[in-house]
């Protein structure tokens, strides 16, 4: 099952399902993704919103920042908040985040892979692909449940029923159900059992749900994302930071002269406050 | 319009839901972000303010009060054990910065017991502030005129969120 292509496997077992439908249809999922972002940018305006944000900031601006910085910025913003996903604050949500999005971009990227360079069993498959295929799903499914049953704030925070569905939960399900119906097919179509059409047919149903419904869904969060991270980078950058109050280095002899309840409470070397300061989780609905 | 979130900045945490005192900030059921849902019963006492990790949240305050083109924004750093205010007065001439520790203790401890405290003098219970005491919280009645409750009211919490 781990070695197994299944996609050259059911173009071979298939008499309608041959390469080109299978590339044609990876074709149209990668069109309608980007139709769907696009439409959705339209939509709630995002493109508007972030450029007059920019000029908000720049207005506000205490020093201008250079093409240099802001490259260095992006990069920045690429390894850190997007590699690692470090805008989440909770290491719960980081973590299953992180398992979601890397399986998720695993198993996009070797279906694509193997359905444009290995469509048939003339060709033989690397084995690293479809064990990096079932991996990424499995990644998937692992990050996703754990998100569905324990870290959804509807459920944590505000006692919402797990089953519950609501419009939020669209990009949550078709994700889940693709992963697992796809680990389902593979294994009945590589052991032969009753279920492989039916489970074929659940995978590419919730694929489809997935990639159709990029306007209604969270979809798109993964260009915004990085948007407004960079964004925000930015401000700090430039000293407008949104209004926010500046980062203050609490040993700096100037800043505890400007603040003299600092050194009073705090000591010189102020340390971390410990206990009654930190925030509790947030499920005391 | 009191406190509104940034969407862009928001990550669907549930601390503001968590803290609102008013229980007024709740989950976008499209989006899964903050929102607060009736702003009318906003008291900007800022607990949602200062509780967002990201500072997704600001205060448009009662024109009334606060008129357009002034900045109010907080941070609240755990880490450092501070808080920060920024202020920035809508004529440009004013735009400083507040510095303070948190002085949260830990949950249980400097509870004040009341109990233990000796009540009112008789000046002060005629002075200008206590004047109306008990009166105004119904200490005084008894039956279906004291002191409302929950209880009183034949009302029970229900457990969970409904909006």
């Amino acid at each position: 099952m781990f070695t197994s292509n299944p996609f050259s496997e059911l173009s071979q077992m298939s008499a309608f399902i041959t390469p080109a439908v299978m590339q044609g249809y990876v074709i149209l999922m990668v069109i309608m993704v980007i139709g769907g972002t696009i439409l959705d940018m339209i939509h709630k305006k995002s493109a508007q919103y972030f450029f007059e944000n920019s000029k908000k900031a720049q207005k506000s601006a205490k020093r201008t920042v250079s093409s240099g910085e802001k490259a260095s910025l992006a990069i920045s913003t690429v390894t850190s908040e997007i590699l690692t996903s470090s805008e989440f604050c909770n290491p719960k949500r980081r973590i299953s985040h992180l398992f979601m999005m890397y399986g998720f971009v695993t198993f996009v990227a070797t279906t694509a892979i193997m359905i444009f360079a290995y469509p048939t069993t003339a060709t033989a498959t690397p084995t690293i692909l479809p064990m990096l295929w079932h991996v990424g799903a499995a990644m998937l499914c692992f990050g996703g449940y754990w998100f569905w049953f324990f870290i959804r704030v509807d459920v944590s925070s505000e006692g919402v029923s797990l089953f519950k569905l609501e419009r939020a939960d669209i990009f949550i399900v078709s994700l889940l159900t693709t992963a697992t119906f796809g680990l389902i097919w593979s294994y009945c179509q590589s052991s032969g059992a009753a279920l492989t059409t039916l489970s074929f047919i659940l995978f590419v149903v919730s694929s489809t749900t997935l990639f159709s419904t990029v306007l209604w869904s969270k979809f798109a969060h993964m260009f915004f994302k990085p948007a407004a991270a960079y964004q925000k980078k930015i401000t700090k950058a430039d000293g407008s930071a949104e209004n926010l109050p500046a980062d203050f280095d609490l040993t700096d002899p100037a800043v505890q002269k400007q603040f003299p309840d600092i050194p009073e409470y705090m000591g010189k070397n102020p340390p971390n406050m410990g206990l009654g300061i930190k925030r509790e989780s947030a499920n005391h609905y | 319009m009191p406190t509104f979130v940034y969407m862009t900045r928001c990550d669907g945490c549930g601390q503001c839901v968590d803290i609102c005192p008013s229980d007024i900030m709740h989950i976008d059921k499209t989006l899964r972000r903050a929102y607060n849902i009736e702003p009318n019963m906003c008291w900007e006492c800022y607990s949602c303010v200062k509780a967002c990790p990201h500072q997704a949240i600001d205060v448009r305050g009662y024109a009334d009060f606060a008129p357009l083109g002034h900045s109010v924004r907080v941070k609240r750093d755990e880490e450092k054990g501070t808080i920060a205010w920024r202020i920035k007065f809508r004529n440009g001439k004013k735009d400083f910065d507040l510095l303070a520790p948190i002085t949260t203790k830990p949950w249980g401890t400097c509870i004040p017991q009341l109990a233990g405290e000796s009540a009112p003098s008789d000046s002060m219970r005629n002075s200008h502030l206590l004047y109306n005491e008990p009166k105004y919280i119904q200490l005084d009645k008894d039956g279906k005129d004291s002191l409302h409750t929950l209880e009183s009211n034949g009302l029970e919490i229900k457990e969970g969120v409904q909006y």
